[in-house]
């Protein structure tokens, strides 16, 4: 699968909140877009990856 | 031949600029030929910016309306006079945006936040020292109404909750997320587009420190949500928030809100 440009490799099955886990990065800070569509929150545990999905996770960091 | 007086296209023989004060009984004390002040023998050439000022007179509403919008053509001016932009969140980022709107003339502002100005601000909020302990919105309106006296500004003092930004922004085309906290800006976004389905939003992350400007970009994530920062540096100790890039970022988010009115998507 692809995320943010870049292509990643999974052995096994993985939902976007194991996807988020494993690049580090806290639920609370993220917006997550898989194939064009935001995903809510409450659906990154559901959401099972395939190899052909497209994600953009904007992270956001602190200051404003 | 032809010049500019006063923004206004204008037909004339060759003259000096006093002869053409006499001829139109124009009342003036600072005569400005292409940005030089000149003296009344001046003698104008074709397609020369002519400005006559007087002096501590406000030009009247309609004429100050002219002349604040000469730079965009009528097209450009009607279409930012009907835009209704949100910003949520009156900081760094959001003072710089608000005044930047402001200026371009767009038409209607609905301004959020619950905090008051405070002496650590003003290293790169746009408030004045004798603000200090104001309210952010108020203080903000003051200024704003200085500015452009023809932008209606709507204030609401208030602390953002979880589920309420459709009440208050669902009649906004652009909301801009201004905020501080990182939570805040994830949950702004997630809120805001799954909540309102014809809304665009243009967030913020990363502007800390005094790092290259040229870092700062504004990214399309999709037709509806944008980001302005550098994605990377947090505000913390040691590496705070600073006028230059906070005003960097807070002006990627100005000008996208613009390019989004004028029918513009891509960045």
């Amino acid at each position: 699968m692809k995320v943010n440009g870049k292509v990643y490799e999974f052995k096994d099955e993985i939902t976007i909140s194991k996807l988020l886990e494993h690049l580090n990065l806290k639920q609370d800070l993220v917006v997550v877009e898989l194939n064009f569509k935001i995903v809510p929150k409450e659906e990154y545990k559901a959401i099972i990856l395939n190899d052909d999905d497209n994600l953009e996770i904007v992270f956001f960091v602190g200051g404003g | 031949m032809k010049i500019f007086l006063n923004e206004e296209y204008l037909n004339c023989e060759p003259c000096t600029i006093s002869e053409i004060i006499k001829k139109y009984t124009i009342d003036c004390d600072l005569k400005i030929a292409n940005g030089f002040v000149v003296s009344d023998d001046y003698k104008i050439k074709e397609n020369d910016k002519i400005v006559l000022i007087k002096k501590g007179i406000m030009p009247s509403l309609n004429e100050l309306e002219h002349l604040m919008m000469s730079r965009h053509s009528p097209e450009v001016f009607e279409k930012l006079k009907n835009g209704k932009v949100g910003i949520i969140g009156l900081g760094g980022l959001g003072s710089n945006i608000a005044i930047s709107l402001v200026r371009m003339g767009v038409g209607q502002l609905k301004l959020l936040d619950y905090d008051v100005v405070e002496p650590s601000n003003l290293n790169r909020q746009q408030y004045y020292f004798k603000q200090i302990g104001k309210l952010k919105t108020e203080a903000m309106k003051e200024i704003l109404e200085n500015i452009n006296p023809f932008t209606k500004i709507k204030i609401i003092n208030k602390y953002l909750e979880k589920g309420r930004i459709q009440d208050i922004f669902s009649d906004v085309n652009i909301l801009i997320e201004a905020v501080d906290n990182p939570e805040t800006k994830a949950m702004i976004v997630n809120e805001g587009l799954s909540t309102m389905k014809n809304i665009k939003i243009i967030s913020s992350s990363g502007m800390a420190g005094y790092y290259s400007s040229n870092s700062i970009i504004t990214k399309k994530i999709n037709s509806r949500f944008y980001v302005c920062g550098d994605l990377e540096n947090e505000a913390k100790l040691g590496c705070g928030l600073m006028a230059p890039r906070v005003s960097i970022c807070a002006n990627h988010q100005a000008n996208m809100a613009v390019r989004l009115l004028l029918g513009i998507d891509e960045v």
